[in-house]
C-alpha cells in the first residue's frame, strides 16, 4: 500500500517509537512568541538547562504588540513585561529575534514563510493553534501547549501519537468573488466545528493546484477551526517559487537539491486515507459565519439556518442569542460596525491588494471602523511600494502597524460590546474580539463590502 | 508531579458543545509570565458581568468540586495550556466530555489533568443525572479506565497506556525526553540535522 504525504513526512522524523505509547518525533523548527513560551523558558532554567538548538527556533512578538506608535515602549505594563521577557529569554539562548520594529518583526505565522524560516517536508511547531498555516508548504505542522513548547526547547523533539488522516479535495473552477478563506470557510460548515479532530488533513485537487501560496496558507491556518491537528498540501512549483531567494531559505545548488527532494513529497496514488471528503468549487460562494464557532457559517446572501454541523440545539440558540440574529434572517444587508483585515489568516498582501481592487473607487462608509493591520512589517512596506497605501487612505482608510491586533482581544484593538465587526480572523468565539463582541467572519473581499457599505453583501468580484 | 488514581467528588456541569480555550480562560488573563494564579479566572466571562460582579449564570456558583461534566468537543480553539492551568487550578482532577480537542487533550495530560472520553450516550446519561440531583457523586478509576456514577452505570473509557501510566506513577514526558537524548544525537547524525 502506498503511503500519504504525511506517513512520508513522520517517519522521515522518526527517532523512535514507544511499544504501546506515542513516537519520539523530530522537530526542525520551532516558532516562538512571548505568549505560550515565558513559563518554558522559566522551566527550562530551573532544570539549567538552555535550549538544545537555537538554531532551528526562531522568535517574535505579535500578540500583546500595540499596532500604532510601535516606537515608543508598550504602555500596557504587563503586555510591556511579556515582550522585554521575551527579548531576554531569546538573547540568552542565542536564538534569532524579530522585536518590535525589525523589518523581520510580525505575526508568527506571516514571518516564518515570509523570512525562508519555513520549508518543505519538515515538522513545524509553535506553542499557537494557527502553526497548521504551514502546511501549506507540504509540511506537518501543528499548535502545541507550553510544557510541549518546554519539551522541543529542552530535546528538538515531541512525543506524538500519529493522528488519523483525512483527505479533502476540492475540484472545478471557484467563480471570482470566493477567495481561499471562502474556501476554508466552506469545507468547516460543512464538516462542523469538530468535525476532523484527531486528524491531519491534506487538501488535494484543482481548487488549492490553482491557488497561490498566500490562499494555500489562510486554507491550512484555518484546518484547526474544524478541529484537525493540522493541514497540508503538497508542495509544488508555486511553492519552489515562494520559497526562493528568501532570507533564511536555501539557495544556488543548495536550494536545487532541497527541490529534487521537495518534489517527492506527494501522496502514492494507492495511499489510503481513515477518511475522504470530496466538494465541488462550483458550490462555494462567498461565505460569512452568523455564529459563535468558525463551523456556523453561510453564504453572504444566505438565510440562517435552524442548526448547524456539530452543534446541539441548546448550544446553536445560545450562539444566534449572543449574536443577536434570528433562524430564518438573511445575513446580507445587515448593518454591522467594525471591520478588521488582518491577522495569521488574511493579513497577508494578497489580502490587502484584494480588498483595495474590490474598495476600488468606493470610500470607507461613514460611521463604521475600519482596522487594516498588514501581517508583518515586510507586508506594510509592500503595501506602501505597491501603492496600495496611498489608495486607501484617500478613500478614507488608515493602515495600522503589524500584529495579531482584533484577532484575540489582548492588546489594546478590541471590538465593544454588542457592536458587530466583519473580521477577516479566524474565530468568532464569544469575547474572542473583545467582552461582548460580536464577531462575522469573512474574507478579504467581504470585508471591503462591508467597509464601503457598512453592511454584509456579496461582493462582486475582481 | 502529581500524580492520579481514583476520583470521587461531586461535578460541575456545564452541559454546552464546543467550548473553547477562549471560553475557559480569555487573552486577556494571558498576558501574566508565570503558571499559577489562573483558577480564578477560569470561566471568567461566564462567571462574571461587564463590571466584575459575580454572575446568575457562574457555572461554578462557589462549589468546588474535582470532576467538570462538559459537552462535545471540549477545549477547542486556541492552545492556550493556560486553560489547563486554570481548571487544575480551580481544583479540577479529570474533565468528562464525548470528544476532547487534540492540543487540550495533550496539555491537559501534561498537567495531570484526566480527559475522561465517554460516549455520546454516557454523556447524556451523566447529564441528566447531574440535572436532576447535582449533587451526585461520580468515581473515576484510572486503573481500571471506568467512569461510574448512581443511576448511570459505569463506562470504561480508552487511554493510552503510556500516558496513563504517566499519569498514575507521576512521570513526565520531558523527563521521558531528556532520558534518552542519545536517541536524539543519534537521530541527527544519521539524517544530517544537526
Amino acid at each position: 500500500m502506498g503511503k500519504t504525504l504525511f506517513d512520508k513526512i513522520w517517519e522521515n522524523h522518526l527517532v523512535k517509537h514507544i511499544p504501546d505509547g506515542p513516537d519520539v518525533l523530530y522537530i526542525d523548527r520551532h516558532l516562538v512568541h512571548e505568549v505560550t513560551s515565558p513559563q518554558a523558558f522559566s522551566a527550562l532554567k530551573k532544570r539549567g538547562l538552555k535550549v538544545f538548538r537555537p538554531e532551528k527556533t526562531f522568535a517574535t512578538c505579535d500578540h500583546n504588540v500595540p499596532t500604532e506608535n510601535q516606537d515608543k515602549p508598550i504602555s500596557d505594563p504587563s503586555s510591556r513585561n511579556a515582550v522585554e521577557q521575551l527579548a531576554a529569554n531569546t538573547a540568552e539562548n542565542g536564538i534569532t529575534y524579530f522585536p518590535l520594529g525589525d523589518p523581520g518583526n510580525g505575526i508568527v505565522h506571516v514571518i516564518g514563510p515570509q523570512q525562508g524560516i519555513v520549508l518543505c517536508g519538515q515538522t513545524v511547531v509553535c506553542g499557537d493553534s494557527h502553526t497548521a498555516t504551514h502546511g501549506a508548504f507540504g509540511n506537518i505542522a501543528f499548535g502545541i501547549g507550553t510544557s510541549e513548547v518546554e519539551m522541543v526547547m529542552a530535546t528538538q523533539c515531541l512525543l506524538q501519537s500519529k493522528p488519523e488522516q483525512a483527505r479533502i479535495t476540492v475540484d472545478g473552477r471557484l467563480a471570482e468573488n470566493v477567495t481561499p478563506k471562502d474556501v476554508i470557510l466552506y469545507i468547516i460548515s460543512r464538516l462542523g466545528t469538530g468535525g476532523c479532530t484527531g486528524c491531519f488533513v491534506e487538501y488535494a485537487g484543482e481548487v488549492f493546484r490553482n491557488m497561490s501560496m498566500e490562499g494555500r496558507m489562510t486554507v491550512c491556518n484555518m484546518s484547526i477551526e474544524m478541529g484537525a491537528k493540522g493541514g497540508m498540501i503538497a508542495p509544488d512549483s508555486t511553492t519552489f517559487e515562494y520559497i526562493s531567494g528568501r532570507r533564511f531559505a536555501p539557495s544556488g545548488r543548495q536550494l536545487e537539491e532541497c527541490k529534487a527532494f521537495w518534489q517527492t513529497l506527494r501522496t502514492d496514488d494507492d495511499a489510503v486515507f481513515d477518511r475522504e471528503y470530496r466538494f465541488n468549487a462550483a458550490d462555494i460562494r462567498p461565505m460569512v459565519t452568523y455564529g459563535t464557532n468558525p463551523g456556523m457559517g453561510i453564504p453572504a446572501d444566505g438565510v440562517i439556518p435552524d442548526e448547524a454541523a456539530g452543534c446541539d440545539s441548546a448550544t446553536f440558540d445560545k450562539a444566534l442569542a449572543y449574536m443577536g440574529f434570528r433562524k430564518g434572517e438573511r445575513m446580507s444587508g445587515k448593518k454591522i460596525d467594525y471591520v478588521f483585515v488582518g491577522s495569521c489568516t488574511n493579513g497577508r498582501i494578497e489580502d490587502f491588494r484584494a480588498f483595495a481592487k474590490a474598495v476600488g473607487g468606493r470610500k470607507k462608509a461613514d460611521g463604521v471602523t475600519v482596522w487594516l493591520v498588514p501581517g508583518s512589517r515586510e507586508v506594510a512596506s509592500m503595501i506602501e511600494s505597491e501603492g496600495i497605501g496611498d489608495a486607501l487612505r484617500s478613500a478614507g482608510f488608515q493602515i495600522r502597524q503589524p500584529g495579531c491586533s482584533a484577532c484575540l482581544a489582548m492588546n489594546a484593538d478590541k471590538i465593544p460590546e454588542g457592536k458587530y465587526a466583519v473580521s477577516t480572523s479566524n474565530r468568532n468565539f464569544e469575547g474572542r474580539q473583545g467582552y461582548g463582541a460580536r464577531t462575522i467572519l469573512a474574507g478579504p473581499l467581504v470585508a471591503a463590502e462591508a467597509a464601503v457599505t457598512g453592511r454584509i453583501g456579496v461582493p462582486s468580484g475582481l | 508531579m502529581e500524580k492520579i488514581d481514583i476520583i470521587e467528588s461531586a461535578a460541575i456541569l456545564v452541559p454546552v458543545d464546543n467550548i473553547d480555550t477562549d471560553q475557559i480562560i480569555p487573552a486577556r488573563f494571558l498576558k501574566t509570565t508565570v503558571r499559577e494564579g489562573f483558577g480564578e479566572k477560569l470561566f471568567y466571562d461566564w462567571r462574571h458581568n461587564p463590571d466584575g460582579t459575580p454572575s446568575d449564570s457562574d457555572p461554578l456558583a462557589g462549589r468546588k468540586c474535582s470532576i467538570l461534566v462538559a459537552g462535545n468537543n471540549f477545549g477547542c480553539g486556541s492552545s492556550r495550556e493556560h486553560a489547563a492551568w486554570a481548571l487544575h487550578d480551580a481544583g479540577f482532577k479529570a474533565v468528562i466530555s464525548s470528544s476532547f480537542a487534540d492540543i487540550f487533550r495533550n496539555n491537559a495530560l501534561n498537567n495531570c489533568l484526566l480527559p475522561a472520553e465517554v460516549s455520546g450516550e454516557y454523556l447524556e446519561k451523566l447529564t441528566a443525572i447531574l440535572e436532576k440531583n447535582p449533587e451526585t457523586v461520580i468515581k473515576i478509576d484510572l486503573g481500571k479506565q471506568t467512569v461510574s456514577a448512581p443511576g448511570a452505570g459505569e463506562y470504561r473509557f480508552e487511554i493510552n497506556g503510556y500516558k496513563k501510566e504517566c499519569l498514575m506513577k507521576g512521570y513526565s514526558d520531558i523527563d521521558y525526553l531528556l532520558s534518552d537524548k542519545e536517541s536524539i544525537l543519534r537521530y541527527e547524525e544519521s539524517h544530517d540535522r544537526a
